[in-house]
């Protein structure tokens, strides 16, 4: 018994650090052909103007998704014109969460008015390639040629709360940095989200 | 009057059951205690699934460990305006005698890191610490699983 307390109890560490694989900024990042909610298949690759993408991991359930949702609107709106659009992917198991079905997501996506793709991350676990762990959770590419090298990873701003409060609005930042052809400062930042639900 | 009596008589339970609301810089003494305690910190909120889910796991623990030295404390991330609403209700439902405390701290970039340097900030997750030897779990747990990793540790005090 113990010999097998031993075993599990290396299994669960093991499980809890490989769960932080993924990207880091300067990677390569993989595209992807997934199901919009109007039915379409979308991939970055059929983005042939833009710059890059603001690839937000998010869901409609979170309580922190949710806060977000304008704040990701007006990121669109603001950075689709300058070549970065929005591309938003739901990964959530819909066994698990059927909030997030296509049909949820379609309802969301049209009760909000969203100007971008919201992709659902069915089969493919895009999320787990990208190490996104939780909603929202975003990660920039910048297009390099053939490549899309991840520039920036982490949290929209700094106050989930009350959007008026926000003193280091991240995501903004790091867009603005890579329009001005430099590297965002900072790359990497974290924040509190719901754990992206899969089944085991 | 009858009423009034029993408000007075549930008042002082009602209170004693609010929960402390703390920023970062307050919260922060928690994940440096000294003593000879293992101490749980379980990061979690009401509108989290798989955190409801594994509460009664951790409740379990603390009362069958509650003759050694452990402590579980659980740490809402529950916004402040459902504290009453949800977090209150919730606590008195599922009959939770955890110490749990209210971590309101909104620029969460700043303190996740000194939770944990691996923390990607989603919840569930899990401090389990004595003194200075530490292991943090980004992810949920069983009461078995649980029970094996206490185990491991608890032996150690």
């Amino acid at each position: 018994m113990k010999t097998i307390s031993y075993i599990l109890l290396f299994f669960l560490t093991v499980s809890s650090v490989a769960f932080a694989d993924g990207y880091e900024v300067g990677d390569k990042a993989t595209d992807f052909k997934l199901k919009n909610t109007d039915g379409s298949w979308v991939s970055l690759s059929d983005f042939k103007d833009a710059k890059g993408f603001v690839v937000v991991f998010t869901c409609n359930g979170c309580p922190y998704a949710q806060a977000y949702q304008e704040r990701i609107m007006n990121i669109d709106k603001i950075y689709k014109p300058k070549g970065y659009p929005v591309i938003a992917i739901n990964s959530n198991d819909v066994d698990i969460k059927p909030d997030d079905s296509l049909r949820e997501m379609k309802k969301r996506s049209e009760e909000m008015g969203y100007t971008f793709p919201y992709l659902k991350d069915d089969k493919d676990n895009i999320f787990k390639k990208y190490g996104a762990t939780k909603t929202p959770h975003v990660f920039v590419l910048q297009k390099s040629g053939k490549d899309l090298v991840v520039k920036y990873i982490g949290a929209i701003d700094n106050n989930y709360e009350d959007s008026s409060k926000v003193t280091e609005p991240y995501l903004a930042d790091a867009l603005d940095a890579l329009i001005a052809g430099k590297d965002p400062k900072p790359n990497f930042t974290r924040a509190i989200g719901c754990t992206i639900k899969t089944k085991e | 009057m009858v009423a009034g009596l029993m408000s007075l008589l549930l008042l002082p339970s009602r209170l004693s059951s609010q929960p402390d609301v703390l920023t970062f810089d307050e919260f922060e003494p928690y994940l440096h205690h000294q003593s000879d305690t293992l101490y749980v910190l379980n990061f979690w909120a009401t509108w989290c699934t798989p955190c409801v889910k594994e509460i009664p796991a951790l409740e379990k623990i603390r009362e069958e460990y509650s003759n050694k030295n452990l402590r579980v404390i659980l740490v809402s991330l529950d916004f402040p305006k459902q504290i009453e609403s949800r977090l209150i209700p919730f606590l008195g439902q599922y009959s939770i005698h955890s110490e749990v405390i209210v971590l309101n701290d909104p620029d969460s970039n700043r303190w996740i890191e000194k939770v944990d340097p691996d923390w990607s900030g989603s919840i569930p997750a899990t401090l389990i610490y004595h003194k200075d030897s530490r292991e943090f779990y980004e992810r949920s747990f069983t009461y078995d699983e649980l029970k094996i990793v206490i185990n491991s540790k608890i032996n150690e005090l």
